[in-house]
C-alpha cells in the first residue's frame, strides 16, 4: 500500500470535498443512491415498527391488564437504555465496517474502575467521569490496534473482551462494589423522575439524538459510511481511513462508559459480571435494524428499534411466566427472520 | 477538516493523559474505611470440650476453586482464619483454581507430600472422584466440603450446605407470616439463581414444598444468574408483570443486590423479601430495615472453618466431643439458618463480603 499523505489530498474547498465524500459512497449505491438509501431506510423502519406494533398486539391480548400501564412502559425503557446506549455507538463501528466484540467487558470494567474505594472517595460526578474516560480510553485502544496495528477487528476486540473483563476481575476481586451512601446522587439517575421518565431514560434518549446527529448530519457520519462502504475509495477521497477507524471505535468505548453509568445506577454497583453477552444482544440489534455486517449502510433508529423489540420480547415473556429457554429460541428466530427479510427486501429493491 | 492536526493532536494527548492519570488514581481498592476486609469467620468457637486443647501435629492439605463469587472467596478466608486458631496445625493451601485439570494435579502434589489429611471443594465433585480416591488409598482421609463425591470410597467425611433446606426455610418464614397476617391466595413470587444448576433445582424444590403445607403455591418464578444486573432485570419485569405482590424469596444474596435497585427503582414496598446464603451485605439492609428485605436463609461459608476444625480431628483420632461416638461422623449436613432483625446482630460476623 501506497501512503497517500491525506493532506495534500484533501486540501481543497469544503464543496469539494463533500462532491468527493458523496463519491466515495457511492459504490454502495451508485447514482442518487443517498435519494434511494433514504427511502429504503424508511420501508426498513416500517418493517421493524409492524413487528414492534405486532409484539404489542400479542401483550395487549396476553396480559391486558400489565403489558400497557405507564409503568411498565418506563420500565421497558429504563431496560433498554443501557444495552440502547452501546447500540448507538456499536451502529457506528458495524457502518464503518468494523465489529466490537469487547463492549460489555469494556462497560464492566468501567463499572468497577468507578466504583473503586479510591474512586468513589472524590463522589459521583468524578465516577461518572472516570467510567466514561476508561470506557472511551479501551474503546481507543481497540481503534489504534485495527488500524495502526492492522489487526482484524473481531480479533482485537475479542483480545480486549477477554482482557478487560479479567482486569475488571482483578480490581474488584471479584467482588460486587456497592455505590455508597455518600455517592448516591448516581444512584438518583434511575430513581428521580422528570415527567414520569428515570433520568436515565433521558441519557439515553441525549446519546441516541446526538448519535443520529453526528451520523446524519456531519461529516464525521459522512465519513463514515464512506470508510464502510469502500475504504480504498475513501482513502483515496482523501479520508484518513485509520484515524477515522480509530475514533468509531473510541466513540463505542464512550458510549460503553455512558451505559457503565446507568448501569451503576441501575444496579447500585460495579462488577465484573455487568454486561455479560451485551456484544451480542447490540449485535443483534444493530443487524436486526437493517445495518449491514459488511459496513457502508444502516440507521440508528432501525438499531434501536430492533433492540426495542429484544426488550418488549423479555417483557412479554417475563409478563406471561414463560421461562428464559424459550425466550432464547425466540429471539434466534427473529434474527433469522429478519435477516432474511432484509436480504429479500435488498433484492426487490436492486 | 484536517486542517489543524497539531491542536488536535494536543487534545488527544491531554486525554490519553488524562486517562493515565486516573489509571494511576483510580485503581486502588485499598484506602481506610473499607470495612469490608473486616473479620472474616472466627467467631468464638462453639464448646469442643478439651478437643480444642493442642495435640500431635497434622498438616493439612487444602484445595477449593478460584473466588469467582464472594461465597468462595469467604471459604478459602474462613478455612485459613480456622486454620491459624491451632497451633499443632500446618495450614497447606494449593493454588486456587477453576481448571479441573489444575485442580487434580494440585490434590496430586499434596498427595506426594504425605499431608495428614486433605480438605477439598471440588470444582465438580464427579470429576475430582478419582484423585479424591488415590488420596483415600493413599492413606491420606478426605474431608469433602460441600460439592460432594459420587463415591462413598472417596472421602472420610462430607460436610456441606442443604439446597433443599434453604428452600424449605425460606417457605417457611414466608409461609408462617402470611398465614399469621391472614392473606389467602397471596402472590409468592421466586427469583432463582441459573436454573440449570442441580442447586437451584433444589432450592426451589423445598421452596414449594414448604409453602404446600400452608396451602400456598408460587405465583411465578424467573431465572437470573447469580448476578447483580440479571438481578435487576428480572425482578424490574417480575414487578411490571404482578401490580401486587405479598411476597419474594430470591435465591442469592449478591443478586437480590440488583432486586432490591430495581424494587427502589420501582417504588414499591407492598411486599417483603426473604434472600439467600447470607451476605454481610443482605444482613446490614436487615439489620436497618430500610428495604423490603426482611430474612434471608442461610448457606454458610463457614463450613469450610468447620472442615478444618473436622480435618484436625480426624487426623488426631478424636471423635467430637458432644457425641459419643470415638470417631468424626461421615457426613454433615447443615441447617438453613433463618436470619431476622431479631438474630441478625449475632450472625453479622459470619456473613460474607460478596
Amino acid at each position: 500500500m501506497t501512503e497517500v499523505n491525506p493532506q495534500k489530498v484533501s486540501a481543497p474547498e469544503a464543496d469539494e470535498q463533500a462532491r468527493v465524500e458523496a463519491a466515495a459512497v457511492a459504490p454502495s449505491g451508485s447514482g442518487g443512491g443517498g435519494l434511494r438509501l433514504g427511502r429504503m431506510g424508511e420501508a426498513r423502519h416500517l418493517g421493524l415498527v409492524i413487528a414492534l406494533a405486532l409484539l404489542a398486539v400479542v401483550g395487549l391480548i396476553t396480559t391486558p391488564d400489565t403489558f400497557a400501564t405507564t409503568s411498565n412502559m418506563v420500565s421497558l425503557l429504563a431496560l433498554a437504555a443501557t444495552i440502547g446506549v452501546i447500540t448507538v455507538g456499536m451502529t457506528f463501528v458495524i457502518i464503518g465496517g468494523g465489529i466490537d466484540l469487547s463492549v460489555g467487558a469494556i462497560m464492566a470494567l468501567a463499572s468497577v474502575w468507578a466504583t473503586t474505594l479510591a474512586t468513589q472517595a472524590y463522589g459521583p460526578v468524578v465516577m461518572a467521569v472516570c467510567a466514561i474516560l476508561v470506557g472511551t480510553g479501551a474503546g481507543l485502544l481497540n481503534g489504534f490496534l485495527i488500524s495502526y496495528g492492522r489487526m482484524v477487528p473481531f480479533i482485537a476486540t475479542l483480545a480486549m473482551l477477554v482482557a478487560a473483563r479479567g482486569l475488571a476481575q482483578r480490581m474488584s476481586e471479584r467482588k460486587t462494589q456497592l455505590v455508597s451512601q455518600d455517592n448516591g446522587a448516581l444512584i438518583e439517575l434511575s430513581t428521580t423522575r422528570v415527567l414520569g421518565l428515570p433520568l436515565l431514560v433521558y441519557i439515553f434518549a441525549v446519546v441516541v439524538a446526538v448519535g443520529w446527529l453526528i451520523l446524519n448530519r456531519t461529516t464525521f457520519g459522512r465519513r463514515t459510511y464512506a470508510v464502510g462502504g469502500n475504504p480504498e475509495a475513501a482513502r483515496l477521497a482523501g479520508i484518513d481511513v485509520r484515524r477515522h477507524t480509530m475514533l468509531l471505535y473510541g466513540l463505542s468505548g464512550l458510549c460503553c462508559g455512558i451505559a457503565a453509568v446507568i448501569i451503576m445506577a441501575r444496579t447500585t454497583t460495579g462488577s465484573s459480571t455487568h454486561g455479560d453477552l451485551y456484544e451480542l444482544d447490540a449485535i443483534a440489534a444493530v443487524i436486526i435494524g437493517g445495518t449491514l455486517l459488511t459496513g457502508g449502510r444502516g440507521t440508528i433508529i432501525g438499531s434501536i428499534l430492533g433492540l426495542l423489540i429484544f426488550t418488549v420480547i423479555t417483557n412479554l415473556f417475563i409478563l406471561n411466566g414463560l421461562n428464559t429457554s424459550d425466550q432464547l429460541i425466540a429471539k434466534g428466530l427473529i434474527i433469522v427472520v429478519a435477516v432474511l427479510l432484509q436480504r429479500r427486501s435488498l433484492q426487490t429493491a436492486t | 477538516m484536517a486542517q489543524n492536526p497539531g491542536r488536535r493532536g494536543f487534545l488527544v494527548g491531554g486525554a490519553v493523559l488524562g486517562v493515565g492519570a486516573l489509571a494511576a488514581a483510580c485503581t486502588s481498592n485499598e484506602p481506610a474505611p473499607a470495612p469490608s476486609a473486616a473479620a472474616p469467620a472466627a467467631p468464638a468457637p462453639a464448646a469442643t470440650g478439651g478437643n480444642d486443647a493442642p495435640g500431635t501435629k497434622v498438616v493439612i492439605g487444602f484445595s477449593a476453586p478460584a473466588a469467582d463469587h464472594g461465597w468462595i472467596a469467604a471459604i478459602a478466608k474462613n478455612a485459613e482464619a480456622a486454620a491459624k486458631q491451632y497451633s499443632d496445625v500446618e495450614f497447606k493451601p494449593v493454588e486456587p483454581t477453576n481448571d479441573i485439570n489444575v485442580q487434580i494435579s494440585a490434590v496430586e502434589s499434596l498427595i506426594a507430600q504425605k499431608v495428614n489429611v486433605i480438605v477439598m471443594l471440588p470444582n465438580d465433585g464427579q470429576q475430582l472422584n478419582q484423585v479424591a480416591r488415590q488420596a483415600t488409598d493413599a492413606g491420606i482421609p478426605v474431608v469433602n466440603l460441600d460439592r460432594i463425591f459420587p463415591d462413598k470410597l472417596s472421602y472420610r467425611t462430607w460436610i456441606g450446605g442443604d439446597n433443599y433446606g434453604m428452600g424449605v426455610a425460606a417457605g417457611h418464614y414466608i409461609g408462617k407470616k402470611l398465614k399469621d397476617k391472614g392473606v389467602s391466595n397471596p402472590v409468592i413470587l421466586e427469583i432463582q439463581g441459573i436454573a440449570t444448576l442441580p442447586l437451584t433445582q433444589d432450592r426451589s424444590k423445598g421452596f414449594e414444598d414448604a409453602l404446600k403445607n400452608y396451602g400456598f403455591s408460587v405465583t411465578a418464578k424467573q431465572d437470573a444468574q447469580f448476578t447483580v444486573e440479571s438481578g435487576t432485570e428480572v425482578a424490574s419485569n417480575l414487578l411490571q408483570a404482578h401490580s401486587k405482590i405479598d411476597a419474594i424469596w430470591n435465591h442469592d444474596d449478591d443478586q437480590g443486590i440488583g432486586v432490591l435497585a430495581a424494587i427502589k427503582e420501582a417504588n414499591r414496598n407492598e411486599f417483603f423479601m426473604v434472600g439467600g446464603a447470607g451476605s454481610a451485605n443482605a444482613m446490614r439492609d436487615i439489620q436497618a430495615g430500610s428495604s423490603v428485605l426482611e430474612a434471608t436463609v442461610t448457606y454458610s461459608p463457614t463450613m469450610a472453618s468447620s472442615a478444618i476444625k473436622l480435618a484436625r480431628l480426624i487426623a488426631q483420632g478424636k471423635g467430637m466431643s458432644d457425641l459419643l461416638e470415638h470417631q468424626v461422623p461421615q457426613s454433615i449436613t447443615l441447617a438453613s439458618e433463618t436470619i431476622t432483625k431479631d438474630n441478625v446482630a449475632e450472625y453479622l460476623p459470619l456473613g460474607f463480603e460478596s
